[in-house]
């Protein structure tokens, strides 16, 4: 089929303008790139079937006053921040880019890919912020101005700082290495006291300011800890790192041989690379999702009582108003059908995917698209007294009541501070009172003691997984946005799926019935000149039909052409006694034929039933939650396997069934994508959720997977349990490790080199079991 | 020791030449949109100089 020049959509045929676009907007847009001579773009650009297509938006209406947004820069330039979406690859960064450079008074345009924000300057005066912004929407992008200060910029100052503290570490460490092994080697060598002091002496230099720097994200943490009485990780690294620098300082002092120098900046050196590539895995996905447009944020045509029209922001709007709704805009408000028929895309709401009529006395709420015709509402209610926002509401109260989860390694280090503190102090108190040393030298073997027992390899051990385990499953298109999900998930003994999006692609499928190919043709025939979904379905069934002339589409009613009609059963004049069936169907009627059925069905997703048995493998029970009739829900658990279904649940009662299994000591996986989900979605244990998920709903869940494939929810479990696997062992053998060397430290038996060897083993035997999880299988 | 002397400065100050550069890149925004870089490499060509007039009759087209 032909595909659109511009947004390379397929083509209706029948209603393509000038026999290549999809539409005036796309034609426009194509001439524009072509008219700036930067047709190269068409060539170099992949369509990411995942991104909004580049349709521009016909409706200018409802738009944004960018000059407002507009922020004063030094020398009279202006800025303006803006997140675009529909991005699909790096010649779409190119275009826009080069579309906005070719503006006049234009200084400085950069897009950045991986955030998809674009910051834009030009000179105060000389170029119309509203005008420059309409050259990039004309191409079917959407520009949202966002505050430069408020968004993820305080994630990525936190990234540039690891990233910072990490360079410095990593420049020490090297270096003092140079030193340290000149000593090793020179002990063997008999190297004299005083070089080895000079040596030392040079490492303190290179050491001493780069934990002062290095070391900041770990004190800063560990003080804030204990600030609250609490412990963390943090505090017997912080700890361990200080009295090693402190002791070596004062055994170079002395011109004594035990200085740790290398020991204290290769740990900080290692952690930092653990942390850092633990926050970019997890910044990655929140980037994905922080893509939050304010629903109800674009403005409402009023129809004034004097018969102007206004735009006003939707809050503004006072009940009982008449309210203009164009085709394809997305309602703001709450109201009551007063005049027109159009058929209303409620997938935000309900999670449904067939449009619903819309006819004079429908209610219809803030969030649903019209798809159709234009209607006219009154207002009945707004802003926060509107459904979407008490769903919002529902969200957020169960985003409150979630329980903290403590994650493993501060559960972890909260018995062992004090134990390895214990352990030093008695060793210093031993040495002194029992054995009688000199308080110095029994200092030196308790300081040792902290240092053998330095949490490296204890630190490491959870970040290192979680960050190969995240980027395994990053691979497969699974992106994490809780740190603690993982550890979360590997508990999970019950899953909860939502029925529509979740568990069938959300698309309905012509279902086989006692119509005929004939009857197929005809119908896919009219069929074509239509966008509705069951349209969409019967022309996807026969790909060879040709389109008919002379179609037109009644709103909310069906199709019409030569007499022949398609469309609903009322509507065609369907006599009550003919044999039907339950969910979505078109009738083909006309004079002579005998009316013909077609009926759909919502299909599973094709590894659907593999997934649920793979998870029945796992031991897991599951449970299938739909606000859906019961005939349709009950049809899907028996096609896909699942014994346990409820149909009907509003959105507090998928809360409510969430909140009574984690009251009997269930650890519950949601599963979900509507806005209907959303609540469900941050009151179970853990949550997942589909790329193809509403924005909310995105936000609400802990797990993004990308792509048609339900299997990456039992793989993402399985990675998750082989995860909480190797965190265990990985504590056995940083315990191991510890049992072996600590009573040789107590002993006073370690050396600098014993101890560099030593940690540096046990943090490489815990990476090197951490890496086994980046092999599949 | 003389030798040791001369070396170890040396060694250092390249070191330090490595953390700054390192620490100049990051601060001009180079580790910004590692996505992005990777893939503007491929459009070799710089944006064309402006043209104001043909810009304008291009929009009117």
């Amino acid at each position: 089929m032909a595909s659109c020049l511009h947004c390379g959509q397929e083509l209706i045929p029948g209603k393509e303008v000038d026999g290549q676009y999809c539409c005036a907007g796309c034609h426009a847009a194509h001439d524009l790139v072509q008219g700036l001579g930067l047709d190269l773009y068409y060539q170099r650009r992949s369509i990411d079937p995942t991104a909004r297509p580049l349709i521009p938006d016909a409706d200018e209406s409802a738009k944004v006053d960018f000059a407002l947004h507009a922020r004063e820069k030094d020398a009279g330039e202006q800025a303006l921040y803006l997140m675009v979406e529909g991005l699909h690859c790096a010649a779409c960064v190119w275009l826009i880019e080069n579309v906005l450079s070719r503006q006049p008074g234009v200084t400085y345009v950069r897009l950045n890919m991986t955030t998809k924000r674009l910051e834009l300057r030009w000179k105060t005066g000389e170029a119309d912020p509203n005008q420059l912004v309409h050259s990039v929407t004309q191409l079917g992008y959407r520009l949202v101005p966002y505050d430069p200060a408020r968004i993820g910029d305080a994630v990525s100052a936190q990234e540039k700082e690891l990233l910072k503290c990490m360079a410095v570490a990593g420049f020490s460490a090297g270096n003092v290495m140079l030193f340290s092994v000149s000593v090793w080697a020179g002990h063997f060598e008999s190297m004299g006291w005083a070089t080895r002091t000079f040596l030392h002496w040079f490492s303190a230099l290179v050491v001493l300011p780069a934990v002062v720097y290095a070391g900041r994200p770990f004190f800063k943490s560990a003080l804030e800890a204990l600030s609250h009485r609490r412990t963390n990780m943090d505090v017997p690294i912080s700890l361990g790192v200080l009295l090693t620098t402190g002791m070596s300082l004062w055994e170079t002092i002395r011109a004594g041989e035990h200085a740790y120098f290398d020991a204290a900046i290769t740990l900080l050196f290692f952690l930092l690379i653990g942390r850092y590539l633990d926050s970019r895995a997890r910044g990655r996905a929140r980037s994905a999702a922080s893509h939050l447009l304010a629903l109800a944020a674009r403005a409402v045509t009023v129809l004034m009582p004097d018969g102007t029209r206004k735009l006003l922001p939707p809050e503004q709007v006072s009940v009982g108003s008449t309210v203009l709704v164009a085709t394809g805009e997305r309602i703001g408000i709450d109201g009551r059908v007063t005049d027109g028929v159009s058929d209303l895309d409620t997938s935000l709401i309900s999670g449904e995917t067939l449009p619903v009529q819309a006819k004079p006395g429908t209610q219809v709420f803030a969030g649903m698209t019209n798809l159709s015709a234009a209607l006219r509402l009154e207002v009945t209610a707004v802003g926060e007294a509107t459904l979407l926002a008490e769903i919002v509401r529902l969200m957020e109260t169960a985003e409150l009541g979630r329980a903290r989860y403590a994650a493993i390694a501060d559960r972890v280090s909260r018995w062992y501070a004090p134990v390895v503190h214990t352990a030093s102090l008695g060793t210093f108190l031993v040495w002194t009172f029992v054995i009688g040393a000199a308080w110095q030298s029994a200092l030196l073997t308790a300081v040792s003691v902290l240092i053998i027992t330095c949490p490296c390899a204890l630190a490491l051990a959870v970040p290192v997984v979680q960050v190969v385990a995240s980027s395994r499953l990053m691979r497969q298109g699974v992106l994490m946005k809780s740190a603690t999900a993982l550890e979360r998930l590997a508990l999970v003994d019950r899953v909860l799926f939502d029925k529509t999006g979740t568990l069938t692609l959300g698309r309905p499928d012509l279902l086989p019935g006692e119509w005929t190919q004939k009857d197929l043709d005809v119908a896919a025939s009219m069929a074509l000149s239509s966008r509705h979904p069951l349209a969409k379905a019967l022309a996807r069934q026969c790909p060879e039909a040709v389109p008919r002339k002379d179609v037109t589409e009644l709103a909310g009613l069906g199709l019409e052409s030569d007499g022949l009609r398609l469309g609903r059963r009322a509507w065609c004049q369907v006599s009550d006694e003919l044999e039907g069936g339950e969910g979505p169907e078109f009738w083909l009627v006309g004079e002579g034929r005998k009316p013909v059925r077609f009926a759909f069905e919502d299909g599973p997703r094709p590894d659907s039933k593999e997934t649920v048995s793979a998870l029945k493998k796992m031991g897991l029970s599951m449970e299938l939650l739909s606000g859906d009739r019961p005939f349709a829900v009950q049809a899907l658990a028996a096609k896909v396997g699942l014994e346990e279904w409820r149909a009907q649940c509003l959105p507090s009662d998928k809360v409510a069934r969430l909140e009574e299994l984690k009251q009997n000591g269930s650890k519950p996986l949601m599963v979900g994508d509507g806005l209907n989900d959303a609540p469900a979605l941050s009151a179970a244990f853990v949550s997942m959720s589909p790329s193809t998920a509403v924005d909310v709903s995105q936000t609400a869940a802990d797990v993004i997977f990308q792509g048609d494939r339900l299997m990456s929810v039992a793989e993402t479990l399985h990675v998750a349990k082989r995860a909480s696997n190797l965190v265990r062992q990985n504590f056995a053998l940083a315990l191991v490790y510890n049992m072996i060397t600590v009573p040789l430290a107590m002993a006073g038996h370690v050396t600098p080199l014993f101890a560099a060897i030593a940690m540096s083993s046990s943090s490489l035997v815990v990476i090197l079991n951490a890496l086994r999880l980046g092999r599949r299988g | 020791m003389t030798n040791l002397v001369m070396l170890i400065p040396a060694a250092l100050l390249l070191g330090l030449l490595g953390l700054l550069t390192f620490i100049w890149a990051l601060k001009s925004g180079q580790f910004e949109d590692l996505d992005g870089a990777a893939n503007r490499i491929l459009f070799d060509d710089d944006p064309p100089a402006k043209k104001p007039e043909s810009n304008k009759d291009s929009e009117k087209s």
